[in-house]
């Protein structure tokens, strides 16, 4: 018999020897109580929580969580059904009307996680003799879309405009196009210069996609994400967005104002052969969404802090994913995947929590330490952070 | 029409600056095996082929192709 499993040989091999030498795992980290959005108890210790993805801090808002509890109480627990059975009760017709006000859209599609509306949108809408476009560095999700899809599929350099530009004028006149953009890319947490993309798209007759999960709530005026930043939202077809980010829940959404868009509940295999969400994280999420229009001064002290941090670490003598904080996200490149979860693992001794990211998650091979800051995060908290961090990379010896 | 040795050539000059160790190539010669190419190599070099016969390699095309015989016919197919 040949077993099934001798093909993860490899990755087997570098975590036991990774883990040999003593180190904590870094991808079995357990929160044994959670504080705050910005603070928990891991491994008995208090954690300042620096890689979440929770930008607005939603997750322990008042009216976030009452909101939860009401529909527990109202709904139940769960819907045991798909959206187009059972499985739509008040509370999921609500987020999405709360989606619409968010965005100014007439439509709004809200599927189980924001994996499955990527996975969901993008394989049925781009079918067989289409043509998906995208970034080399799209999420696993949008690359899973397309795999599940009968399209073809067209990679193009990271941001390059012209690479996207070439490929585009290649591709047959008549055809089908879609091309897939995100707003942040989160390994890096560098921005799309979206207004020229899309404009590009548009003059060669694709749809575009935007993914902005990293984004909402935080980019843009009214929090609409990186194409409303650069005024480009209106020639958007698509956006794409998640509640575990911001709104600080679960699910994902799309969002368009493409006239036969609701078509899209009965042909769309994600959305319809899964479970909905419960009512809980809906009427949680409704409220969040709808609190999140109104997040000026939050915004404001997002920036304030990723500023901050970036400014601090570039002078501690991190090299760091973007020359100018472009997002919530601050990726701290580090040498190595060995010295990476050393240092991952000496901050974390050092009471702060942040993401261990490598490859194939990331670009060109790097190991990073990514950061992702909180409007929550005090002024005192960063200032924490950074002596942490500084303690720990000279313990290590990356500083 | 290009001929296939004519094709086979061009594409040599386009691997040259990726083949580091020097690797002899024959059709027979795969990317991800003898030359070690990871995926990073390939997108840089499916770039460079797509530029200078100004065609679209996909992705679903890519993954049918292991080794320079295959590239050369897959290219003298997309340029006929």
């Amino acid at each position: 018999m040949t077993d099934l499993f001798s093909k993860f040989d490899p990755l087997i091999e570098q975590r036991r020897a990774l883990l040999e030498t003593g180190l904590t795992d870094p991808f079995n980290l357990v929160m044994e109580k959670v504080l705050s959005p910005t603070v928990a108890i891991c491994n008995g210790r208090e954690t300042i929580l620096l890689g979440t993805y929770n930008y607005m801090g939603m997750t322990f808002d008042e009216d976030v969580i009452a909101a939860g509890k009401q529909a527990f109480d109202d709904f139940g627990a769960g819907t045991t059904g798909s959206r187009v059975l059972n499985g739509t009760f008040h509370p999921h017709r609500d987020v999405e009307a709360a989606l619409r006000e968010f965005y100014d859209m007439d439509h709004a599609m809200v599927f189980s996680t924001g994996y499955q509306a990527n996975l969901g949108i993008i394989s049925t809408i781009a079918g067989k003799g289409d043509y998906i476009i995208l970034d080399i560095d799209s999420h696993a999700s949008i690359y899973d879309g397309c795999k599940m899809g009968d399209a073809e599929i067209v990679a193009f350099r990271h941001n390059d405009i012209e690479a996207l530009e070439k490929r585009l004028k290649r591709l047959p006149a008549g055809a089908g196009k879609l091309v897939v953009l995100e707003g942040v890319y989160s390994m890096l947490g560098d921005v799309a210069p979206l207004k020229e993309m899309v404009r590009i798209s548009k003059e060669n007759g694709a749809m575009v996609l935007v993914d902005e999960a990293h984004s909402m709530g935080f980019i843009g005026a009214n929090g609409r994400g990186v194409a409303e930043e650069q005024g480009c939202i209106d020639d958007v077809d698509f956006i794409i967005g998640t509640f575990s980010k911001s709104v600080g829940t679960v699910g994902g959404f799309c969002v368009s104002n493409h006239p036969k868009f609701e078509i899209l509940r009965l042909v769309c295999r994600p959305y319809v052969f899964t479970a909905a969400l419960p009512p809980s994280v809906m009427a949680s999420s409704a409220t969040s969404v709808r609190k999140l229009m109104h997040g000026g001064n939050k915004r404001a002290h997002l920036w304030e802090n990723s500023k901050t941090l970036h400014k601090g670490l570039r002078d501690l003598g991190f090299q760091l994913g973007t020359d100018e904080p472009q997002s919530a996200i601050i990726a701290v490149i580090m040498p190595d995947l060995e010295r990476g979860a050393m240092m991952w693992e000496a901050l974390l001794h050092e009471g702060l929590y942040v993401n261990l990211a490598r490859p194939p998650a990331t670009p060109a091979g790097m190991t990073l330490l990514r950061c992702s800051l909180c409007a929550e995060h005090t002024s005192e908290q960063v200032q924490d952070i950074l002596g942490r961090f500084e303690r720990a990379g000279k313990a290590v010896g990356i500083i | 029409m290009t001929d296939r040795s004519e094709m086979f050539d061009k594409l040599k000059e386009l691997i040259a600056p990726f083949n580091k160790k020097g690797v002899e190539l024959t059709d027979a010669t795969t990317f991800a095996g003898d030359l070690e190419w990871d995926s990073l190599t390939v997108m840089d070099f499916v770039a460079e082929v797509e530029d200078s016969f100004d065609i679209v390699i996909t992705m679903n095309m890519q993954a049918e192709i292991e080794n320079v015989g295959q590239l050369v016919d897959a290219v003298l197919k997309l340029t006929d």
